[in-house]
Formats: structure tokens, C-alpha cells, sequence
């Protein structure tokens, strides 16, 4: 079994690089080299600062398109070219297709994120011409936008094992957004009350936060992110990807595929 | 197919299980990152008009989510009885430079600043600052003139700038002719209880939020509480020149013909008399600002 799911989540790895995935990290860098000598000019004293914000946000940013277009083709492309019908021909359960896929995509996202890191940090070195000890604080906020990728990968696995590809990404894309306010409705919740109360808080549940995987603006702040805050998240974004990617385990598993 | 179905009900429970699973975690995340989390995070670009360029257009719809913001911040503190609402006046400020005609939040926003803590955030000079802003950008919506000459008159007690808000509102076109007599009693500096319900009664009919209707009627209670209480001192003192002595009840003074009957409050409780003949009220939770109009103070 882990040799049929290792072998599926390798493929998919080359497959995304075969596709010229990292070529965004040119992209990457560039926006970093020429965003704090840029804003340097305009403004005083926030080099790092605009650093911070520009780098990852672009970071998350790219992470979860990445994740959406390719996250999308994952399913709908192998029945395209019928490699699906090969694969599943062979001793190769459904939901080690789609767990294997998923953790292909993870992979992609998580090297991606890794090389952008150093060039973030390279950058930085750059810029201030030293590392302080706030900069290791960073590491936290690139963390969670890993998390932040497990979430959205899985949700996009969800949507592309039942809907067309374009369909999915929007449902992605949409849901992307409506989580990052999530904090905003869980508030709306808490302050509602008798029936609204309770579809709020349904709602706010059921959809994915974002909100509090995003700490950008502590980081950007130096502001420190507690140790059981990162546990919580960690826990909260595993289970909830794993939810997830058990739902799109379901839909496929009852797919007929003729 | 059999195999197929196994692994269907296994990744359904697992759905469920998961699924509640996070939920558990999300609480415990929002538990460790409190309840003003989002707006920490949000005043990190204090400025509205860095974000309108950064909502790429959708800055009406960036505003309604901020303004949302403001009421439930305002509505938790409230809860709380905080007595700090350090957050309101620059969520407020960011609300109306994303969008500078959105009414209510000037309107609500304002009543929210001026009011005294624990029932508001005591920032009356920074509730007129955000009227002031609101005029300029919305001149012809005289509503905006009342509220800021009630601010001036109640909060900051400044007849002057009262008399001259109420005077340009009712320049407006379709103002109520009401604005050109409060403008003459802020001339006249009526600093009366039926003045302070007047603009409380004007305040409550021209809001349609339920935190500021809430607080005009508690304002409207206790001002009418406060026009008994000095009332019903008023014939004690004629009850003890007439006897020469305090009444134990009012039932003394009901025989004696000086009331028609046992006074009852705002709330339909019965008027305390105390012993040495000052007249109180039996719970001031309905009326929470009851008595403020006799320490020289018109609320």
C-alpha cells in the first residue's frame, strides 16, 4: 500500500514539475529583489517591513493558485487521457488514487514554499545586511501558510472528484475567500441571535478558516505567535484537510467511471 | 464492489469524526486568540484610504465589512462592560474613508462615541470629528446636523455649536421644521429635562439600530423618572409645610390630597420614599442614568 501511494504521489510530483510549476518562483524572486529597494525610495525606514508583507503574501498567494490549478486537473485530466483506467486497472485502490494525489500536490506546494523561503531569507539578508532573531520568528508565519496549503489542497481534491475544472476552481477560489473572512462570521455568530445564530455558526464551522492561519501582519510586527496557537492550528488544519480529502474519498469511491 | 462500499462508510465516518474533530480545535483557536483577534490583525493598515486603493474597487463592499466590524466590537465591549474602546473611532474612520457616503455608520457611529462609558466609548470631541466628516461629504442629509447638535449639546455642552448645527441643518432641503426650534432653545440655553427627551425621542424615531434605540429609551426612562422624582420632592415638601412633618408613605399623601395616587416609575415599580423624604426608585437597571439631571447635568 505505501509503495502504490508513494509511487502515485512521485508521479504527480514530476508531473507538476514536468509542467513547469517552479517557474513561478523566477516570478518570486524578482518581485522580492525589486520590491524593497523600490519602496525604499518612497518611504522611510519600512524596507523590511514592505519585505515581509511582499514576500509572503506573494508566497501564500502563489501557493494557493498553484494549488487550485493544478489541484483541479488532478482527477478531471487521468479520465481525459484515460491513464485513469490504467491506473485503477492495476492493484491501485480509488482512494489511494486520491490520497496519493493529494499528497503529490502537498509535495509540489511544500518544495515550492521551501525554495521561495530561502530566497525570501536571502533577500532579507540583503536588506538589512544581518539576521536578527525576529527573523526566525518569520518561520511561524511561512508554517502556517504551509497549513494553509493542506487546507485548500484538500478542498480542491473535493471539488475536481465530482465537478468539471473550471467549476471546481471558482468553488475553490470562492470558498479561498469566504474562509479568509471566516473570523468575520464567526463574530457575526456570536453577536446574532435565535435561527441566524445557528446557521451563522454552522456556516462559520463548516467552512474553512483561513483567518487564523494568517499571521502575516504579527510577523511583518515582530510580534511573537504563541506556542499553543501553533499547535491548535496544526491540529485544526490537519484534521480538517484529512475531512476533507476523506469527503472527496467518498464522492470518487461512488463515481462511476464507465 | 463490496470492497468499494467498505471504504465508502469508512471515509463517511471519518468525515464526521474529522470534521468534529476540527471543530474542537477551531474553538480552541479562538479561544487562545480572543475575541479581537480579526481587528488586531485588520488595524495593521490603519489607513482607509491605503486599503480603497487596495480593494481594487470593491471598497463599498470592504466598507460594509468594516462597519460590521464596528457594531459587533462595539456590541462585545458593551457586553464586557468595557470602559475602553480604543478600536471604534479608527474602524469608524477606515468604514467612512472607504465609503464616505454610508450613512449609519456616521449616524449609529457617533451616538456609539459620544455616549458615556460604560453605554459608550466617551469620545464625544472624536464623535463630532466624524459627523463634521460625514457633512462634508453628505451636505444635503440634515439627519447628520441633528445628531451632531445633539452631541454638542448633550455630551460636550456647547450651546453655541448646538444652536449652529440645528440652525444648518434646518437649511437643508426637507429638514423638519423641528430643527429651526430646537436652534431657537439652544439660543435660549434650555437646559431642561424636556429638551434632553425631545432629542432622545428624536434620536430613538431616527435610528433604526436596535443598540441605539435600546439606549434611547433607557435615556427616555430615566429622564422620565428624574421629571417625577422632582415632582413628587416638590409635594412632599408641600405635604411637610402643610403637616410639619415628613409622610412615612405615600399613602399620607394620597390621604391628605396632595396625590392622586401611589406614584409608579417608568418600569411600573412603585417610587421609593425614604425616611428623610428623597424620592428614589425601587431598580435603576431600566433607567440606568437616572438622577444625572440633577447634578447640573441635563442627562
Amino acid at each position: 500500500m505505501t509503495s502504490r501511494l508513494s509511487a502515485i504521489t512521485l508521479n504527480t510530483f514530476r508531473e507538476a514539475v514536468r509542467d513547469r510549476v517552479l517557474y513561478n518562483l523566477v516570478l518570486f524572486v524578482l518581485l522580492l529583489v525589486a520590491s524593497a529597494p523600490l519602496f525604499s525610495q518612497i518611504s522611510i525606514g519600512i524596507e523590511r517591513l514592505i519585505l515581509v508583507n511582499v514576500g509572503l503574501s506573494a508566497m501564500s498567494l502563489f501557493g494557493v493558485v498553484i494549488a487550485i490549478f493544478i489541484g483541479i486537473g488532478l482527477v478531471s485530466k487521468e479520465i481525459e487521457k484515460r491513464t485513469l483506467y490504467t491506473i485503477l486497472s492495476r492493484p491501485v485502490r480509488r482512494w489511494e488514487f486520491i490520497v496519493g494525489k493529494y499528497l503529490g500536490l502537498l509535495l509540489t506546494l511544500i518544495v515550492n514554499a521551501a525554495l521561495m523561503t530561502l530566497g525570501f531569507y536571502l533577500a532579507l539578508f540583503l536588506t538589512a545586511r544581518q539576521y536578527t532573531r525576529a527573523d526566525a520568528g518569520i518561520l511561524v508565519a511561512i508554517y502556517f501558510i504551509v497549513l494553509q496549503f493542506l487546507m485548500v489542497t484538500a478542498i480542491t481534491l473535493l471539488f475536481s472528484s465530482f465537478s468539471t475544472p473550471i467549476f471546481s476552481a471558482i468553488f475553490a477560489f470562492a470558498l479561498f475567500a469566504i474562509g479568509t473572512f471566516g473570523e468575520d462570521l464567526h463574530n457575526f455568530a456570536a453577536t446574532a441571535s435565535g435561527a441566524t445564530k445557528w446557521l451563522a455558526m454552522g456556516a462559520a464551522y463548516a467552512i474553512p478558516n483561513f483567518a487564523s492561519l494568517n499571521v502575516i501582519g504579527q510577523a511583518a510586527h515582530d510580534q511573537g505567535v504563541g506556542g499553543s496557537l501553533i499547535v491548535f492550528n496544526t491540529i485544526y488544519a490537519l484534521l480538517y484537510s484529512a475531512a476533507v480529502t476523506a469527503g472527496a474519498v467518498l464522492v470518487f469511491e461512488r463515481r462511476n467511471l464507465k | 464492489m463490496k470492497h468499494r462500499s467498505k471504504v465508502s462508510g469508512v471515509a463517511a465516518l471519518l468525515v464526521v469524526v474529522l470534521l468534529g474533530g476540527s471543530i474542537l480545535a477551531l474553538r480552541r483557536v479562538e479561544s487562545l486568540r480572543g475575541p479581537s483577534a480579526t481587528l488586531e490583525e485588520v488595524l495593521f493598515v490603519p489607513s482607509g484610504k491605503t486599503l480603497k486603493k487596495m480593494s481594487l474597487g470593491y471598497s463599498s463592499l470592504l466598507a460594509n465589512i468594516y462597519w460590521t466590524r464596528a457594531v459587533q466590537y462595539f456590541g462585545a465591549r458593551l457586553v464586557q462592560n468595557s470602559n475602553r474602546y480604543d478600536l471604534l473611532y479608527p474602524l469608524l474612520d477606515i468604514t467612512t474613508d472607504l465609503d464616505p457616503h454610508l450613512i449609519e455608520a456616521y449616524q449609529t457611529g457617533s451616538i456609539f462615541l459620544a455616549q458615556r462609558s460604560p453605554a459608550g466609548a466617551a469620545q464625544p470631541e472624536k464623535a463630532v470629528a466624524l459627523l463634521e466628516k460625514g457633512i462634508t461629504a453628505n451636505p444635503d442629509y440634515w439627519r447628520l446636523y441633528f445628531t451632531l447638535g445633539f452631541i454638542h449639546y448633550l455630551d460636550r455642552k456647547d450651546y453655541k455649536a448646538a444652536q449652529e448645527a440645528f440652525a444648518r441643518g434646518a437649511e437643508v432641503p426637507g429638514a423638519l421644521p423641528w430643527m429651526r426650534v430646537m436652534a431657537a432653545r439652544m439660543a435660549e440655553r434650555s437646559d431642561d429635562i424636556a429638551t434632553a427627551f425631545s432629542l432622545w425621542k428624536a434620536v430613538y424615531d431616527n435610528n433604526h439600530d436596535k443598540m441605539v434605540r435600546d439606549s434611547a429609551t433607557k435615556h427616555m426612562a430615566s429622564l422620565r423618572a428624574d421629571a417625577d422624582i422632582q415632582e413628587l420632592q416638590r409635594r412632599v415638601q408641600t405635604y411637610r409645610d402643610k403637616t410639619g412633618s415628613l409622610p412615612a408613605s405615600w399613602r399620607d399623601l394620597v390621604r391628605a390630597g396632595i396625590l392622586p395616587g401611589i406614584p409608579v416609575d417608568p418600569s411600573g415599580a412603585v417610587y421609593v420614599l425614604m425616611p428623610n423624604g428623597a424620592v428614589w426608585v425601587e431598580d435603576t437597571k431600566p433607567m440606568p442614568f437616572v438622577g444625572e439631571s440633577f447634578q447640573g447635568d441635563v442627562h
